[in-house]
């Protein structure tokens, strides 16, 4: 894949400003306009700028786990918020508020609603991965398949492992960690 | 009661969830389980049993109180779990757990081999053992039906538990089919009984018998489900291929309890319908034709298991003819029977799997005797055999007496003659099987041009034999002392049909004609086994025209070829597969289902221009779309439909919506990536193959839809005129900040008022999402695949 300097870098700048936007809006959803499903496709917006300048092996670096961990987190902190007040005998999704008092803040007011808008988050932004993932251009990838059929991998955790800590390393790829090797989480 | 279903349940999940660690030690933990249910049936036996004897003034004999329990389960449906334990539960009971126990001992022994999968059998077990006591205690008929399903999805898990071999599975499958289409007419005639009775409620029904038109079809349909369970002509043939399964699954489910379910409904049932619709002839004809077929096929197996289970199919049509007669003297020997044969049938199908697993074969041409070790084994075999076959003084023999004795004595009813003769054919074929496995296991059919292994077969070990001992104990004394069971299956008797008054249970009830015809099956029987090659030959050469029918076997692969096919041919006709063709149906079903009722409703116009801002927007929002609509480029037609959307948050915000406008603007942005991410995968023109027609009906259905669109925006909008009260979107805003804490009222609907629907939504994104990468990952392995042998094969000069 050619790559551009520029958008490389101001990639690198704007990606966890968006992030960082995205959190806003989850945050501020309640009573300003947002929420979490605007923040989420926000923070897929940002994934989907990684994706345009390192192609699939960025997003997947972006997240230590794998897309379908986050959308069943996701779902299930929804689903868990939303059971919570059953299992206290109250109804369904029966919201509750928290106020915090931490010093130099203020007043913080934390609803019940929150959590599930967290949900609501994660599998938005797990969706998007997931999209990624299943017709994202891992051209890297299937050129290793077809190099060394012998050797598929041999769990689903080694496929989506980052290409540096697998084995043999390609040429191919030692070009692409000359802009990306600082990502890496190792 | 539900602590001991409860603790199968438990004991049951419990072996499954531990894997392979415990081994064949599973079936120790296993044998607590119907161990603790015999105790209790012990502690209970008393009170349920009672004094059956004893007469009250007015000549009626009683029995014990039976034990009842309730568990809420669905209220709101009216549907609550009803248990009850009365006399003829404590004897299905002593089947199912008596048996369950001795054949848990007998699986340490036969399962001497570490082989994975073994505690998966001990798990299984545990759970068909609940779930049948489930059919034997349930009061309630759905509950009833509940546990039948359960007993015929553990017996299908329990035949195919050796996933590697396709017979097995092919058996397994075979065996779940036939039960469970029957299962399902079953279903439907409980349902239809409980509703014409106005109860659901077994105990209930006997006081308030059902009644109107449809019962009689109700009880065919109830009679479906019995048969098919009980592997009765022409539903037989699941049960000889469920013979894949290991032999002490065969001796448990296939002999001594499942394939009983069915004879235990029809005779829960008999007292209280025996007399309405067909139900009497259609018991008389399939039991009749089950016993003959059953017992001539039995006389022409080489496998001694195959064997035992034709000779099972035979003995379950002789219990059908007994206890679906509605007679109830004639339902105590079909007592005695279910007793007896429980018995003798678990005791010979044990033996077989001694020699199967000693000797490493059960085909009677490569046995060819057996050593001095082989003694008790042998001795037992007979023993057995003479039961099944009905000589004296074994239980087997007491119970055949007495039902011809009483069939002789009581059988007034249509085809009681008829019935009786099948019955009197039907014990000299049993007769002559019975011989046949006797002669089998001592080695009298051996082949010489077989391999002898019999002969230097090791003897089995203690443990192997000790619970065919207990059984065949237990065949010999109740035989010699039948008034041991006698109250027992008097109270039976009386919990079926209180009116009832039962019979003493005797070994030796003097010179009467049921004993000179017992003499008569025995003689004939005799000369049968004596003769019995050209017995063979002319067996061969009768059954010789009836090659030519198709077997059910044939009729079974048949049904299900044309299953499949019809299958096929439906799939092809509705899916396509052509994606334009899907689009038309939808958006076709789009316009007229919801949206012609509406143009009704169609009314004013509103104001077309209310703020000049709207203009230009409409202006982009038209001519983007007929640009999308026009353009041959794939990425052009997809930025021109981004051109719409962005436009459309645009109006939103002048609308006051910044809410909207925010979604919509991000939506816009990643359906665009996502959609170029697609077309990489297409080509990038649009190629029109479709033929000349197709293309005015296209046009016509988008114009149609537009138009469609335009009626249901005009038409809802209006609608609110037509209702007096307020909108509900004011109460939202109204109601948002103090019941929702949220000044956002899209933010507090999307997750507090509407809160379920956004889970919902969540869940299809979820269930999206795992398809989509299922569908792109599959499709794309296959094309690597595909790649891969496309560049490592030579290609062919």
């Amino acid at each position: 894949m050619r790559r551009s300097l520029i958008l490389d870098v101001s990639v690198r700048l704007l990606y966890p400003s968006i992030i960082v936007l995205s959190l806003y809006f989850l945050f501020s959803g309640h009573n300003q306009p947002g929420g979490g499903f605007v923040g989420g496709l926000a923070a897929s917006a940002a994934i989907s700028l990684r994706y345009v300048t390192g192609g699939l092996e960025a997003v997947r670096r972006s997240f230590r786990s794998e897309p379908w961990t986050i959308l069943g987190t996701g779902l299930a902190i929804s689903v868990g918020t939303a059971i919570f007040p059953m299992l206290l005998g109250g109804a369904i999704l029966e919201h509750g508020t928290l106020k915090l008092h931490p010093p130099v803040l203020g007043e913080i007011k934390v609803t019940s609603a929150l959590p599930f808008d967290v949900g609501v988050y994660l599998v938005v932004i797990g969706l998007v991965l997931m999209i990624f993932e299943a017709f994202g251009d891992d051209r890297d990838h299937e050129m290793e398949m077809i190099e060394a059929p012998t050797q598929p991998a041999t769990s689903v955790r080694e496929e989506y492992r980052p290409l540096s800590q697998r084995e043999p390393a390609s040429d191919q790829h030692a070009a692409a960690s000359f802009w990306l090797g600082q990502d890496e989480p190792s | 009661m539900f602590l001991l279903l409860l603790i199968h349940l438990l004991i049951g999940s419990a072996i499954l969830l531990s894997g392979d660690r415990l081994g064949r030690r599973a079936f120790i933990v296993a044998g607590l389980a119907p161990m603790a249910t015999i105790v209790w049936a012990a502690t209970q036996w008393a009170t349920v049993v009672g004094d059956p004897s004893a007469l009250d003034e007015a000549g009626h004999a009683s029995a014990g109180t039976a034990q009842y329990e309730s568990v809420g389960w669905i209220s709101d449906l009216d549907l609550d779990l009803y248990l009850r334990f009365d006399a003829f539960a404590l004897v299905m009971t002593l089947l199912v757990s008596g048996i369950g126990l001795l054949v848990c001992v007998y699986a340490v022994g036969y399962f001497s081999h570490i082989e994975p999968g073994q505690s998966r059998l001990a798990g299984l077990m545990t759970l068909f053992a609940a779930a049948m006591l489930g059919i034997v205690w349930a009061d309630h008929l759905i509950a009833l039906f509940i546990a039948w399903e359960l007993t015929s999805i553990t017996s299908y898990l329990l035949i195919g538990n050796d996933d590697r071999n396709p017979r097995a599975r092919a058996a397994a499958l075979q065996a779940i089919f036939i039960t469970g289409a029957g299962g399902l007419a079953l279903l439907l005639g409980l349902i239809i009984i409980g509703q014409s009775a106005g109860t659901y409620r077994l105990s209930e029904l006997i006081d308030s018998p059902p009644s109107g038109g449809a019962v009689a079809a109700a009880l065919v349909c109830v009679l479906l489900g019995a048969f098919t369970k009980s592997a009765q002509a022409p539903f037989s043939s699941w049960l000889p291929g469920a013979m894949v399964a290991p032999t002490p699954i065969s001796a448990y489910l296939h002999s001594a309890t499942m394939v009983k379910a069915g004879v235990y409904l029809v005779a829960r049932l008999s007292p209280i319908v025996a007399t309405t619709g067909q139900w009497r002839l259609l018991v008389l004809l399939v039991g009749s034709a089950t016993m003959l077929i059953g017992g001539l096929r039995a006389m022409r197996q080489r496998d001694l298991k195959l064997l035992l289970a034709y000779g099972t199919v035979s003995q379950l049509g002789f219990m059908m003819l007994l206890v679906g007669t509605g007679e109830y003297k004639i339902a105590q020997a079909g007592i005695v029977l279910l007793l007896a044969h429980g018995a003798f049938k678990a005791t010979l199908f044990m033996l077989v799997g001694i020699i199967d697993h000693q000797v490493g074969t059960r085909n009677i041409r490569e046995l060819h005797g057996l050593r001095d070790g082989w003694m008790p084994v042998k001795v037992m075999a007979v023993v057995g055999a003479a039961s099944m076959a009905g000589l004296p003084p074994l239980l087997g023999f007491v119970a055949k007496e007495k039902a011809i004795d009483t069939y002789l004595e009581y059988g007034d009813f249509t085809g009681a003659t008829a019935t009786l003769l099948v019955i009197i054919a039907g014990s000299v074929l049993t007769f002559a099987y019975s011989a046949r496995f006797v002669l089998g296991v001592f080695g009298v059919h051996g082949d010489a041009d077989n391999e002898v292994r019999s002969l230097s077969a090791p003897a089995p070990a203690a443990i192997f034999v000790a619970p065919a001992i207990v059984l065949t104990v237990v065949t010999v004394v109740v035989g010699l002392f039948p008034a041991l069971i006698s109250d027992l299956t008097k109270a039976a008797l009386l919990s079926l049909d209180p009116d009832s008054s039962p019979s003493t249970v005797k070994l030796w009830a003097g010179f009467n004609t049921a004993f000179a015809i017992s003499l008569g099956i025995i003689a004939t029987g005799t000369l049968l086994a004596v003769f019995r090659r050209p017995v063979a030959r002319f067996q061969t050469a009768a059954a010789q025209p009836l090659r030519a029918l198709p077997s059910t076997d044939d009729m079974y692969g048949d049904t299900i070829r044309a299953i499949d096919w019809i299958a096929r041919r439906v799939t092809r006709t509705v899916q396509s597969g052509s994606l334009p063709t899907y689009l038309l149906v939808i958006l076709t079903t789009v316009i007229v289902v919801p949206v012609i009722p509406m143009v009704a409703e169609f009314g004013d116009l509103p104001q077309w221009v209310e703020n000049p801002i709207h203009l230009p927007i409409v202006a982009i929002i038209i001519g983007s779309s007929i640009g999308a609509a026009l353009i041959r480029r794939r990425i052009a037609a997809v930025v021109m439909l981004g051109a719409v959307g962005f436009a459309m948050a645009a109006l939103y915000e002048t609308q006051g919506a910044p809410d909207l406008a925010l979604t919509q603007f991000a939506i816009e942005t990643l359906g665009t990536v996502l959609f170029v991410l697609v077309l990489r995968f297409l080509p990038t023109r649009f190629v029109d193959l479709a033929p000349a027609v197709v293309r005015p009906l296209r046009l016509a259905v988008s114009l149609l839809v537009g138009a469609a669109i335009f009626v249901f925006a005009i038409a809802s909008t209006n609608a609110r005129d037509d209702v007096a009260e307020e909108s509900i979107s004011v109460e939202m805003v109204e109601r948002s900040k103090p019941d929702g804490e949220g000044k956002n009222v899209v933010n507090v609907i999307l997750v507090d008022f509407r809160g379920v629907d956004t889970m919902g939504e969540i869940t299809v994104l979820l269930v999206a999402a795992v398809g989509a990468v299922a569908l792109a990952r599959g499709s794309r392995q296959y094309d690597n695949e595909r790649n891969d042998r496309e560049q490592t094969e030579e290609p062919v000069a």
